[in-house]
């Protein structure tokens, strides 16, 4: 692999939410690198931490959020002298920031098409409006532009469509428009926030495979928030496991998959039936996500682990490198080397077991 | 009851929306099948293509087009007398998709569990019809005290809990569920599907589960049916669609699934099914029998044609 060149660095952010039950901790400390041209998935149940994250990447945080500490930086190279710039989000003012990177430098796909697509537009003004706002273009380039990239994403009779409305499309295309308004100003990172939730698995198979086959064109970088672990294994090459507003494990897509240490990547794993489960009774994680309003002692799983140890209950464990692997790291005091040794469960093992044969099958 | 006579059979079911004088919209198109009691169906196909508006005429929320539909053998497809009416109210019930969306955010749990109960006037006492609603909650893995709050206090998955409970207070024999866990995160999906299972075993109700998550379908169903376009594709147990499907839509609805292995799914890419450019044709196709209980909608020469490809890698 050629010299990784690293786009985002986050390193230990924490952000608070003031609400009527006092402050919520939903991020406490998060860290994660994105590379150029690669793609980061990051996986959780509800209210782990997920899109809080992001959004505090593109800066729209909603009102009653703060961040309380910790940066994020961003590099990109210059358009004229080429000379890379590295900034930190946090720092930048509104203005520098509405003007500078959301939506030029960074973009996101948000889950639901209907709610992200004005409805009194036509698509095709909707496509054209952040080019002429970020780069000035007349509308005739901009047109231009637009007809271009509505081609670009699958997109049949591209002139006609531009002069529909969101409701006379259906749920795919819809989104294959989000997409074309995220790709519009050339950004570097895209954000897709759960992007096929809301579609049938037909239409998620196509987009998946659209974003991948732009993501290759374009040589963007890709954050993928979901919960879906069919969708990370389709696309993504890192994966952080978050969970509480944190990222337990984090590693490659193979490292995740075939060899899990965190507990709760077990629970994530098992609770998920494959096409070949016949077993009686689905694996669940026994237990609720922590109240993250409350101050949360030592490891926030501890309370749903059934390998939780002592020490669980009283400190954070730190990110543990898993020997053998630059990117593996695991946040559980499992890996420390004075803890007992502790094996995934019977069934997960014969699970991957199975799953690593037919990759070699397949492979 | 006696196990081997159907609870439920659709036949030739047809509902059409009437949009303007020269166009209908046949959302539902003839078709049958049935259900035994204890068993699970499960209804897949992507959205338009029938599968809750299926669910919704048979619970007759839509006045069916054409065909019968026999409920406990009392046909429920026409006009319904009083009698038939309440039958059909309280012995069939349905979950929604969206949990937050279909309790009533002013009411307590306590009374939106009870108004069937209060409806159908079932009980003596305020004290036994509060003593039902405790009850049910035990089943569904809630407690007593959370009769007495209102649906925003509950998570997701618990709000979900909440709507099986309403659909299991009046002792239906047929639940529809639909999408019931589509709204739901991996691991609550997981909670909420083991318990609707659970319910089953210790109750022998049955299930017609509407779903476009197949991984999910085939956990829980006994059968399948697959629908695409208002026409029943393919139906077999969840092992032969799974294993040996034969239409080429279910083969590309299979195929759509992403696989949480990521060697497989790296190089895997999924197969296109457009139903105008395959040159089948769903109106003159009669249902062909492949084995008891696997059928699939073809004409003479697509079945031939299908069970040449039986075998190509999905």
């Amino acid at each position: 692999m050629a010299e990784r060149e690293r786009v985002l660095k986050i390193r230990d952010l924490s952000i608070s939410f003031k609400t009527g039950n006092g402050k919520v901790n939903a991020i406490r400390g998060v860290n994660f690198d994105l590379y150029k041209g690669e793609t980061v998935a990051i996986v959780g149940e509800s209210g782990s931490g997920k899109s809080v994250t992001t959004k505090a990447i593109m800066g729209i945080l909603a009102n009653n959020g703060t961040i309380d500490s910790g940066s994020i930086e961003y590099t990109w190279h210059d358009e004229n002298t080429g000379e890379a710039i590295t900034k930190d989000i946090v720092q930048l003012s509104k203005k520098e920031m509405q003007k500078e990177i959301r939506g030029r430098k960074i973009a996101m796909v948000f889950q639901d098409p209907m709610t992200s697509l004005n409805p009194t537009m036509t698509i095709g003004k909707q496509v054209m409006e952040p080019m002429m706002f970020h780069y000035g273009k007349s509308k005739q380039e901009a047109y231009q532009r637009a007809v271009e990239l509505l081609k670009e994403v699958g997109i049949t009779d591209a002139e006609k469509r531009m002069k529909n409305y969101p409701h006379q499309l259906s749920g795919g295309m819809r989104q294959r428009i989000v997409i074309a308004i995220a790709l519009s100003c050339d950004p570097y990172v895209l954000i897709c926030d759960e992007p096929t939730t809301a579609l049938d698995v037909t239409i998620q198979a196509k987009i998946l495979e659209l974003i991948q086959d732009i993501q290759k064109k374009k040589d963007l970088s890709v954050i993928y928030i979901t919960h879906d672990l069919g969708v990370v294994a389709k696309v993504a090459d890192f994966v952080n496991v978050m969970y509480a507003g944190k990222i337990v494990e984090t590693g490659t897509i193979n490292e995740i998959f075939y060899d899990p240490k965190h507990p709760y990547t077990w629970g994530l794993l098992s609770s998920m039936p494959d096409l070949d489960t016949n077993d009686d009774e689905l694996y669940t994680i026994p237990g609720t996500p922590p109240n993250l309003t409350q101050e949360i002692k030592g490891d926030a799983f501890a309370p749903r682990n059934q390998y939780a140890l002592n020490i669980d209950l009283r400190l954070d464990p730190p990110m543990f490198d898993v020997p053998g692997s630059d990117t593996h790291k695991v946040a559980s005091w499992l890996m420390h080397e004075k803890a007992p040794k502790v094996e995934m469960p019977e069934s997960l093992k014969r699970r991957i077991e199975k799953m690593k044969e037919e990759g070699l099958k397949n492979g | 009851m006696d196990n081997n006579e159907p609870i439920l059979v659709v036949k030739d079911l047809k509902q059409h929306f009437k949009i303007s004088r020269n166009f209908t919209v046949k959302a539902v198109d003839g078709i049958s099948f049935e259900i035994k009691p204890g068993e699970t169906y499960g209804l897949v196909g992507e959205s338009g293509s029938g599968k809750s508006t299926t669910g919704r005429s048979i619970i007759r929320l839509y006045k069916p087009t054409s065909g019968s539909i026999k409920f406990n053998g009392k046909e429920i497809s026409g006009k319904l007398d009083k009698e038939t009416l309440t039958d059909l109210r309280t012995n069939m019930q349905m979950i929604f998709q969206d949990p937050m969306a279909c309790l009533n955010p002013r009411r307590k749990v306590l009374d939106i569990i009870a108004e069937g109960l209060d409806i159908h006037k079932s009980y003596k006492t305020i004290e036994e019809r509060n003593e039902k609603v405790y009850q049910i909650l035990e089943l569904v893995g809630l407690s007593k005290e959370h009769a007495s709050r209102y649906p925003h206090q509950f998570s997701g998955g618990q709000r979900q809990r909440i709507g099986i409970a309403r659909a299991l207070i009046m002792n239906p024999s047929l639940i529809i569920a639909d999408e019931a866990i589509s709204a739901l995160d991996v691991s609550i999906q997981a909670q909420v599907v083991n318990l609707m299972k659970k319910i089953q075993k210790k109750t022998n109700i049955a299930y017609l589960f509407i779903a476009h998550d197949l991984s999910m379908v085939k956990y829980i169903s006994n059968r399948i049916g697959v629908l695409h376009l208002g026409h029943l594709v393919e139906t077999g147990t969840s092992e032969e669609i799974f294993n040996h499907p034969l239409h080429p839509y279910t083969k590309s609805l299979l195929s759509a699934i992403p696989h949480p292995n990521p060697e497989v799914e790296k190089n895997r890419v999924s197969l296109t099914y457009d139903y105008k450019e395959s040159g089948l044709n769903y109106e003159a196709g009669i249902q062909h029998k492949v084995s008891d209980t696997h059928y699939v909608l073809a004409t003479d020469e697509e079945f031939q044609d299908f069970l040449k490809h039986q075998n190509d890698v999905i």
